[in-house]
């Protein structure tokens, strides 16, 4: 998305003299520009994630690390990195069915169904816990039925699952959808008509095109299904030590007055997003490097 | 376009969906998937809101409870939305004009909303911007309060929406010629007619988009809102918020209807988002 195109200062061609006001005029230009920008990022995005940090140790390392001991918080991390487990390769399948399906077809709706995929991105999180407790839940459709299996969804694991799923579906499609298409389809067709099977020219050949594409999308479904609150908190029950994931146990510390405690986890979360950030530069990077190859 | 693949002939001819085996695998995996993850919910939530009647549903929908969180939440958005639409140009912009230290570092610092928990962002805004916080303790004495106020919303909202005009523009205006832009100042216009007149009007689909993606996700954001404010009703209540007090009390049918209202409206900012960038795909040589 960002290249390294920016700030090529603008360069008068020889004998134009009224053209050496506008840059007389940048130098201060510009800089009120940068300042005001960088006041704004300040205040709504820097100060606040770096206070992040600075909270959790403020009381220094030992009561940082004598938090992160509580059995509350232990059980906490195991579900959101259970839940990612279930939830991320569930999606990335999916995903690249749906991008497959979309990118490789021209059909009537499709438009519609690329819209389709973004509802999730549009609906509210607590709409979308809503509607799978409307689904599951005791007075819910399925209800009955898996009341008398006695299989229980809501407040209990399976339905968070579905919750994470429901949020984190488009993603891994919408990233791999217009590498799909860049990449076009001679080389699969090439290796269809060279007589290798579909299994063979989704390993050897649409795979290599398209995994950095694939993997930034893995990445960010797994980014959103580890800080997922909204949904899982309405499907959750949100039961210390049962059904409360990290992003839960943040604010449930934060509303016992446990500040301490709830920076010590949303550290943990800010790390996960850092470490979100610095991969996607690097897969964007790779991905300019092989356009220009 | 090329010509799909062929559908696979399979061994499973004589099942009684004779139909079904023409659909090859990834087909069948992306219709289930959505049936069961997409379809199935927005209708149980759809079939539940038309069982609540129509007379009952306007009754729940324009309580003057409801009507103040639909106050909060849109307005509050709206603002936040237009806001980042703003400040989201300047930052383009001297992201892609301009040459500054640590450049890099803040281009990637602006998909922060994106990557960090939205309870992680709650939590240190409402520490940053209570009364004792960094900057809320600058803004005490000036008798404005930012924590567990509608402020608090907006500042939240404004957080969660930070990208989006940033990302949709950065493209457009790395297109974007700068012949054009000399060629308006040799002709004697001025930087600010040359800014309204010529370098704006371009970008306009673009920053429309990204100010209606901004919106769409400042009205579905709850996880940052609910710890930053107070969730009194009439003051800084949302409606996702009272969604979730309306299922604390077990009132389906109430969290029903307010849930299909917030539904209804992000899918109509959706068809608006498309329009959009159809109208900005008639820029595009």
């Amino acid at each position: 998305m960002n290249s390294n195109l920016a700030g090529k200062s603008f360069n008068p061609g020889s004998g134009d003299a009224q053209l050496s006001s506008p840059k007389k005029e940048q130098g201060w230009v510009k800089f009120a520009l940068i300042g005001l920008a960088i006041a704004y990022l300040a205040l709504i995005l820097f100060i606040p994630a770096f206070n992040v940090f600075i909270q959790a140790f403020r009381e220094g390392i030992a009561p940082f690390f004598h938090n992160l001991a509580e059995p509350g918080f232990l059980h906490a991390v195991k579900l959101t990195v259970l839940i990612a487990l279930i939830v991320v390769p569930i999606n990335t399948v999916f995903g690249l069915c749906a991008a497959w399906a979309i990118a490789r077809h021209q059909f009537r709706g499709r438009a519609f169904v690329i819209s389709l995929l973004d509802i999730p991105f549009a609906v509210s999180p607590v709409v979308a816990g809503l509607m799978i407790v409307l689904l599951y839940g005791r007075n819910g459709w399925f209800g009955p039925m898996l009341g008398a299996a006695n299989i229980k969804i809501i407040f209990a694991m399976p339905a968070m699952v579905l919750a994470s799923a429901f949020i984190t579906m488009p993603f891994v499609a919408r990233e791999v959808i217009p590498v799909l298409e860049e990449a076009g389809s001679d080389q699969e067709e090439a290796a269809k008509t060279l007589g290798a099977s579909d299994w063979q020219i989704f390993w050897r050949v649409t795979l290599p095109n398209i995994r950095w594409g694939l993997l930034y999308g893995v990445i960010l479904t797994n980014a959103r299904v580890m800080g997922e609150f909204g949904a899982v908190s309405v499907v959750s029950g949100n039961i210390t030590g049962k059904t409360q994931t990290l992003p839960l146990f943040v604010e449930e510390a934060y509303k016992q007055y446990q500040t301490q405690s709830a920076f010590s986890a949303a550290v943990l979360l800010g790390g996960l997003a850092l470490v979100t950030l610095v991969l996607k530069e690097i897969l964007e990077r790779k991905t300019r490097i092989e356009d220009v190859e | 376009m090329a010509v799909s693949a062929p559908p696979q002939r399979d061994r499973i001819r004589k099942n009684p969906f004779h139909q079904l085996s023409k659909v090859s695998w990834p087909w069948r995996i992306t219709l289930g998937y959505l049936t069961i993850m997409l379809f199935l919910p927005v209708a149980a939530l759809m079939l539940k809101a038309t069982t609540v009647g129509a007379i009952d549903f306007w009754k729940i929908a324009t309580t003057p409870v409801a009507l103040a969180t639909y106050d909060v939440t849109f307005i509050t958005a709206f603002i936040a939305a237009l806001i980042n639409g703003v400040f989201g140009v300047l930052i383009a912009w001297i992201l892609v004009r301009y040459d500054f230290p640590f450049k890099r570092v803040i281009d990637a610092a602006i998909d922060l909303p994106f990557a960090l928990p939205t309870s992680v962002a709650g939590l240190t805004l409402a520490t940053v911007y209570s009364d004792n916080g960094w900057l809320g303790s600058l803004l005490a004495p000036l008798g404005i309060k930012v924590a567990f106020t509608r402020l608090g919303v907006g500042v939240a909202m404004l957080f969660i929406s930070l990208p989006f005009v940033v990302r949709t523009l950065q493209p457009v205006l790395q297109e974007m010629e700068k012949e054009i832009e000399e060629a308006a100042w040799s002709l004697g216009a001025s930087k600010w007619q040359t800014f309204w007149r010529v370098v704006l009007p371009p970008l306009l689909p673009a920053i429309l988009t990204g100010v209606a993606l901004g919106f769409s996700r400042a009205v579905g954001e709850y996880g940052s809102i609910v710890i930053v404010a107070a969730n009194v009703p009439f003051k800084d209540l949302i409606s996702s918020v009272l969604i979730i007090q309306r299922l604390e009390q077990y009132d389906y049918a109430g969290a029903t209807v307010i849930g299909t209202v917030l539904l209804g409206i992000s899918l109509l900012v959706l068809v608006a988002i498309n329009l959009l960038q159809a109208w900005g795909r008639r820029y595009e040589l």
